[in-house]
């Protein structure tokens, strides 16, 4: 496990949170929150639970992304708060 | 909408070359599951992943016509009768529930293969569930639970 790499990951990840939460635009919300789970992703595989990551990429990344997509394409894409 | 057909060629021609290698990936992923990572719930969900991406980009209707909603369902609980099947089968053969083991004199190997086969029988039955659960809340939520085009225009030709 590389300390650096592992910290860079981790700073991406809780920046990628708090984007997702801040943003207005709830289309942009939900791309950001696939790119956290692409760097959640890789801080599992960083940890050795190669398993997780996989679960984490195609659920998180992978399924979660498209159907919030659809659920957002059915609402009103800005957010009042 | 999300269940129309896309106009663009470069999308269209994209996921025909992407979606075969997909879910040959997604079987692999499947059969491998007791030796490597991944198993019957990741490789189910890439499977889910290939048909959400034929109805984004060729439609609902093209996509129902290949996979309609019948088959759809049979397989959702197929999947989990496959499951369900083999743990009863161990104990009606006199072992605990998915109690491997108990199989081997049914398929005429050993214990140890008894065990592989037993669990790769399991990750397929978990694969064809979560495929299936997954497309239908998929179309669920993209169609608002509306019936697609050809399946209106045929219930109207049907009352005719």
């Amino acid at each position: 496990m590389i300390w650096q790499l592992d910290l860079i990951i981790c700073l991406f990840v809780i920046i990628c949170a708090i984007a997702a939460i801040n943003v207005k635009d709830l289309l942009a919300a939900v791309i950001i929150l696939g790119a956290y789970s692409f760097f959640m992703c890789l801080l599992w595989t960083n940890m050795g639970a190669v398993d997780v990551a996989f679960t984490e990429a195609s659920v998180g990344a992978g399924v979660g992304t498209v159907l919030f997509i659809a659920a957002v394409n059915r609402t009103k894409r800005r957010s009042k708060d | 909408m999300m269940t129309k057909q896309s106009d663009d060629v470069i999308v269209k021609t994209l996921s025909r070359l992407l979606i075969p290698f997909m879910q040959i990936y997604a079987l692999y992923v499947i059969a491998h599951g007791h030796y490597s990572p991944g198993g019957g719930f990741q490789g189910g969900v890439i499977l889910a992943a290939s048909l959400i991406l034929l109805v984004i980009t060729y439609g609902l209707d093209n996509t129902l016509r290949r996979m309609n909603e019948k088959l759809n369902v049979i397989m959702c609980s197929g999947g989990v009768f496959i499951y369900a099947g083999i743990g009863v089968l161990c104990l009606i053969l006199g072992g605990n529930f998915l109690d491997y083991a108990k199989l081997s004199p049914l398929l005429g190997v050993g214990i140890a293969q008894a065990r592989s086969l037993g669990i790769l029988g399991v990750e397929v039955g978990v694969g064809m569930a979560v495929m299936a659960v997954m497309v239908s809340i998929f179309l669920d939520v993209a169609t608002g639970g509306l019936p697609s085009v050809d399946a209106l225009e045929k219930t109207s030709r049907d009352n005719d």
